[in-house]
């Protein structure tokens, strides 16, 4: 396919910072044991997703990854919306928002 | 009425009882029960008549379909024909006088009621088994007659003395029918296989100028089938239930094992002639099985001290008698003494209970005697049965055993030879038997002696329709020598109202040895009749004790051993293998192995179990440790690639 020449040789500075954003957001989510913090991280590695798909859709010139990060994003909304009132039904239960807390289905 | 209906009404009716008797005969009082299940039964019989009379050719009754299966098709059908109608004739007719005999028999007993319903059952199943046009109905009610047959067996399960013995009978009778229902059951699948079909009809014509089925496939099939007859009609090696099924109460004997059921293996062959016919060397098995049976079972009976049991070797070795006549192919003549022996066997089963009721329960022929003036009319007609199954002139068993005597002669001498013992035989233990327990003293005891008494009406009545069915029974099929026109009756109604019989000729021997043949037989059986007047009667010998016997008398009395052998040979290394089965295989290897095998599951899951933290971020972690070793391959399986 042709590459179009609006980000030339740019392209790999946006596949960085996507890339580090997504690795920040992963190694937050794995190492917090806020919940709003991990639900944050999620939102970063999604929308390091997100970079990544509007950066190719550019070079190479095709939209249909741009209408479908709009997608992504709805659905992130919604996600984030279930996930913040998940997180204050757990905070009424335990009185706390620590991850490690909530291990009870273990057993 | 028409044929159908009336047919349905003849199997329907005993079902009708049946029905009636289980479900409320409890309630009941005897004399309705007992009245009901007879009624029942008689006026089968009666619509048995009416089809007999207006008989012609062969109908086939459909009453529904049972298995409708791609090429498959099986029907709930019915045939009517010469055979299938004579069957029904015995079954009902000998049926109701047996019922009447039995209202008078049981009517001490508790179990009234269900006795009565299990009779109307096998009344049920022998009419299916006689009168269904395939094999399958036939199948339904072979088993049906086997499940009554052991339900009345032991059907004195919990009698306070014998009660382990009847049951272990009826189990015997059960589990020796077993074996040869497989033989039955096999069969019916290769001949499934072969033509496609179960009626009889079908097959029989599809057999017709068809000379390529001949050998192997009609050989098995036919084996297969005396396999189930050699179980049912009690033949070497699986005859030793019969003696056994006597555990019963008599009138059962009468009933099921000597007048109807024992002789379905020989309404199966007849049945199935256009088979047999293809099948010389089953035909072989037949008479040599047959014959060995006759002479085998006769011996037993010489050393019995049980009325029954002399009656039921005598059984044996009459349906033996039956076997060699279908060995040479005589259909007809197998089924003329089919007819007779259920005259005079039922009569001599029924006298026997009858002395049986009157002695109050004693069956053993050493504590009897002298019982002709107590009972005379019991006496009267047992004295009929005895010379009836011993050939004396002119009564129904010398016609029907000269008949086969003579085929015996034509086709082999030697065989002839060997039933002339047998007969010899039978003569002889029939009227020891009669001497026995008719003359000389009384030797139960005078408490026993002075409560005998003779039987009532209601068992009276048919022991004497029955001695006027033995004297004359042998009308039905008079030799050609005398009787121009009224001859071979039963030959011709047979032949040309059964399938297949009218291709098959018995052999007719000329004039003098005709009558050479029947004076030999008579000069026999009044020569055993006199000695053993004279021996039991006059000299007053006595049967011995089991310890004074020697040689012959012992291995007679001890039924040769064959049970014992049995029970050597096939029941003991049975009962050891299940033993090893039981404590080896099954706790070393399947429980202990389930065990073992539950035991590692558990295990490996609480190893696993670890895994399952609960933590969130542990997930994650492994999560994203997953995903790196993905990219890392792929991107490794991409470098390499280029």
């Amino acid at each position: 396919m042709q590459a179009a020449s609006s980000i030339g040789t740019s392209l790999d500075f946006y596949l960085f910072v996507s890339f580090a954003l997504f690795t920040i957001g992963a190694i937050g989510a794995m190492t917090r044991k806020n919940m709003i913090v991990l639900l944050m991280c999620i939102e970063l590695m999604l929308n390091a997703v997100n970079l990544m798909l509007v950066t190719f859709s550019t070079y190479y010139g095709n939209g249909d990854a741009q209408i479908f990060v709009f997608f992504t994003m709805v659905v992130a909304a919604a996600e984030a919306t279930v996930g913040l009132s998940i997180i204050i039904m757990a905070y009424r239960n335990l009185k706390s928002i620590d991850i490690d807390m909530y291990n009870q289905l273990k057993n | 009425m028409a044929k159908d209906l009336t047919l349905l009404l003849i199997i329907a009716l005993p079902l009708l009882g049946f029905a009636i008797n289980g479900l409320f005969g409890k309630k009941l009082p005897k004399t309705i029960v007992g009245g009901i299940a007879t009624a029942v039964v008689f006026v089968s019989f009666l619509l048995a008549t009416t089809l007999f009379s207006g008989l012609h050719g062969t109908q086939i009754v459909k009453l529904f379909n049972i298995i409708n299966f791609d090429q498959l098709q099986i029907n709930a059908s019915f045939q009517i024909d010469a055979l299938s109608i004579w069957m029904t004739l015995i079954i009902t007719g000998i049926g109701s006088l047996i019922h009447l005999f039995s209202m008078g028999y049981m009517s001490h007993d508790e179990g009234y009621h269900k006795f009565f319903t299990y009779l109307n059952l096998f009344i049920f199943s022998m009419l299916l088994l006689v009168l269904g046009s395939n094999y399958f109905v036939l199948f339904f009610g072979w088993e049906g007659v086997g499940m009554c047959s052991y339900l009345l067996i032991s059907f004195h399960y919990n009698d306070a003395q014998k009660g382990l013995a009847n049951s272990l009978a009826g189990r015997k009778a059960f589990i020796m029918n077993r074996i040869g229902d497989v033989g039955l059951l096999l069969a019916l699948f290769m001949i499934l296989g072969q033509f496609n079909t179960l009626e009889f009809l079908s097959i029989g014509k599809a057999l017709q100028g068809d000379t390529t089925l001949q050998g192997g496939a009609m050989f098995f099939i036919t084996f297969c089938l005396f396999i189930a007859a050699t179980g049912k009609s009690a033949q070497i090696p699986l005859f030793t239930w019969l003696p056994d099924a006597m555990a019963g109460p008599t009138p059962v004997s009468a009933l099921i094992h000597a007048a109807t059921m024992v002789t379905a293996g020989i309404y199966l062959t007849v049945r199935s002639n256009f088979l047999f016919e293809l099948a010389p060397f089953t035909k072989d098995i037949i008479l040599y099985v047959g014959l060995a049976t006759t002479l085998v079972a006769a011996f037993m009976a010489l050393r019995q001290n049980d009325i029954k049991k002399v009656l039921a070797y005598s059984t044996v070795s009459q349906l033996g008698l039956m076997f060699v006549a279908l060995g040479f192919g005589a259909y007809t003549v197998a089924l003329f003494h089919v007819t007779t022996h259920a005259f005079f066997k039922a009569l001599l089963f029924l006298g026997s209970g009858s002395v049986i009721h009157g002695m109050h329960e004693e069956q053993d022929i050493r504590k009897m005697g002298g019982l002709a003036k107590l009972m005379p009319l019991t006496h009267l007609t047992f004295l009929i049965g005895t010379m009836a199954i011993s050939g004396i002139p002119f009564l129904s068993g010398f016609f029907s055993k000269d008949e086969i005597m003579a085929q015996a002669l034509h086709h082999n001498p030697a065989v002839y030879a060997i039933l002339v013992l047998a007969v010899t035989m039978t003569a002889i233990y029939m009227f020891r038997l009669y001497f026995l327990t008719f003359h000389g003293a009384f030797r139960g005891g005078d408490t026993l002696k002075s409560k005998v008494h003779e039987s009532g009406l209601s068992m009276t009545l048919p022991l004497i329709v029955l001695a006027v069915l033995s004297v004359f029974g042998g009308l039905l099929n008079l030799p050609g020598l005398f009787f121009k026109n009224a001859a071979h009756w039963f030959d011709h109604y047979l032949s040309h109202g059964t399938f297949g019989l009218s291709e098959v000729h018995n052999a007719h021997l000329d004039f003098s040895t005709s009558i050479g043949l029947m004076l030999f037989a008579s000069i026999i059986a009044v020569g055993v009749m006199i000695w053993a007047y004279l021996n039991y009667a006059k000299k007053g010998a006595l049967a011995k004790e089991d310890a004074a016997l020697n040689g012959w008398e012992r291995l007679s009395a001890q039924k040769l051993y064959i049970d014992e052998i049995y029970n050597t040979v096939f029941v003991k290394p049975l009962l050891a293998l299940s033993d090893f089965v039981g404590k080896v295989v099954d706790v070393q290897l399947l429980r202990n192995g389930v065990y073992a095998l539950a035991d590692g599951i558990l295990n490996t899951a609480n190893l696993t179990r670890k895994w399952q933290t609960g933590f969130l971020s542990s997930y994650l972690f492994w999560m994203v440790f997953g995903l790196i070793i993905f990219v890392a391959y792929y991107l490794l399986k991409l470098s390499v690639w280029h």
